[in-house]
């Protein structure tokens, strides 16, 4: 039981790593990873909200939009898992503002140094990409759990690797036409070609 | 933005300011589904109408949101466009709706849709935020289809699924580059297009390298 748990966790860190497998979360990727600092905050950000929308999406997903779920409230008949991307990106959208308060009321040391990418997280495509996973392949609540911790963990991992490089790299003298934003794509398609050496590994 | 001809809103964002190359908009879902030139204009299609209906929907109504909640607006707006979308997409094209799994659902999430939402539809009347959701569409679709013209001829030898370079598993002389069907081949593909874009339109390498990151020569010394 835990064997298949913690497979799961490392297959979500690495092998299915969001941000260099899957292309998720890019935009933010590529705009906050100049700094470690930035990109660490960021990182543990979307860990946290991972961890706690994806289970969150399960719940109403096997509760109330999946064919059939409805039979608890006497309605066996009906489907509303066309709804689940509104729905979805709703919980996303008000766990975060949630998040956002109670940090800002409790934690206010945590709450300063995440500072703007709180919000940003909204739209940040490896959230709301976490869970049509989490729903396309069917993962059960113990399994959502692992499974956005492992997604966020992997996440996080590959924006500040990035970052690392990318403040050295700022040293290199790199081809005007591919300064800036080309360099960074050719860097994160290294760092995903290093990555794919774990696609290897069957867990 | 006070003089806008109908032409230049609707062909800037294909090459002088693509949301891609240029704005680092809607990355997120547009690599993985550049396999193959089909998937990519599937994607590219869908992208166009979701950017052009939001644009049109969100203008029309812009002077009756409240702005403290305009993002939950814009993005209820867009979710249940991609929703019509996806049905649309399961409905009709089924296969292709099953390979684009979810990032037809992460379309909600693109940038270029919100971003053209919050910078160009709030300000600007119904008819033109239309032109300019489908222009910033056809910039994100000839992007798409650029990268997925190297990768699906060069990783597989086809164009639409039609042989265009005989492969050796067929009989053929050519030895498809399995590395480009693979994740990373995007980020390299991308990059070059991105150095071939900006040398071609010298004044796009300037301004953006000094905005996207500080590493000017001068830092290094």
């Amino acid at each position: 039981m835990i064997e298949h748990y913690l497979s799961l966790f490392i297959k979500a860190v690495f092998v299915e790593n969001m941000a260099l497998a899957f292309f998720l979360g890019m935009c933010t990727f590529l705009a906050i990873s100049k700094k470690i600092q930035a990109a660490v905050g960021l990182g543990i950000a979307v860990v946290v909200v991972l961890a706690i929308t994806v289970p969150v999406n399960n719940l109403i997903y096997t509760y109330l939009l999946k064919e059939g779920a409805l039979a608890w409230a006497g309605y066996p008949d009906v489907d509303l898992s066309f709804l689940g991307l509104l729905t979805y990106i709703g919980v996303i959208a008000a766990l975060v503002q949630i998040l956002e308060m109670v940090l800002d009321k409790y934690v206010p040391d945590l709450y300063n140094a995440l500072g703007v990418f709180l919000p940003l997280i909204t739209v940040n495509c490896a959230i709301l990409g976490a869970s049509l996973f989490m729903v396309e392949r069917d993962y059960n609540f113990g399994e959502s759990v692992v499974y956005g911790l492992g997604a966020g963990v992997g996440w996080a991992l590959a924006i500040t690797a990035l970052a690392g490089i990318r403040e050295k790299l700022k040293y290199s003298d790199v081809p005007e036409g591919l300064r800036g934003l080309g360099i960074t794509f050719i860097t994160v398609g290294l760092m995903s070609l290093g990555f794919m050496s774990f696609s290897g590994i069957s867990l | 933005m006070s003089e806008m001809s109908v032409k230049k809103v609707l062909f800037d964002p294909v090459f002088t300011n693509n949301p891609i190359a240029l704005q680092i908009l809607g990355i997120c879902s547009a690599l993985a589904v550049t396999t193959s030139m089909e998937l990519s204009i599937v994607m590219g299609l869908a992208v166009c109408t979701v950017t052009g209906m939001s644009n049109l929907l969100i203008s029309t109504i812009r002077s009756q949101i409240p702005s403290s909640i305009r993002i939950i607006v814009q993005m209820t707006i867009i979710a249940s466009l991609v929703i019509v979308v996806d049905q649309i997409l399961k409905a009709y094209a089924y296969e292709i709706s099953k390979q684009l799994s979810v990032f037809v659902g992460l379309i909600i999430t693109n940038c270029i849709v919100m971003g053209r939402a919050e910078a160009f539809a709030m300000q600007n009347s119904p008819g033109i935020s239309f032109l300019d959701g489908i222009g910033n569409g056809l910039g994100y679709m000839v992007l798409l289809l650029a990268v997925a013209f190297f990768r699906e001829l060069l990783g597989a030898g086809k164009l639409f699924g039609i042989e265009i370079l005989p492969t050796v598993n067929d009989g053929g002389w050519y030895v498809p580059n399995g590395l480009l069907l693979l994740p990373p081949s995007a980020f390299f593909i991308i990059g070059f297009l991105i150095w071939g874009l900006r040398g071609w339109k010298k004044e796009q390498v300037e301004a953006p390298d000094y905005r996207m990151s500080s590493h000017t020569a001068r830092e290094a010394f």
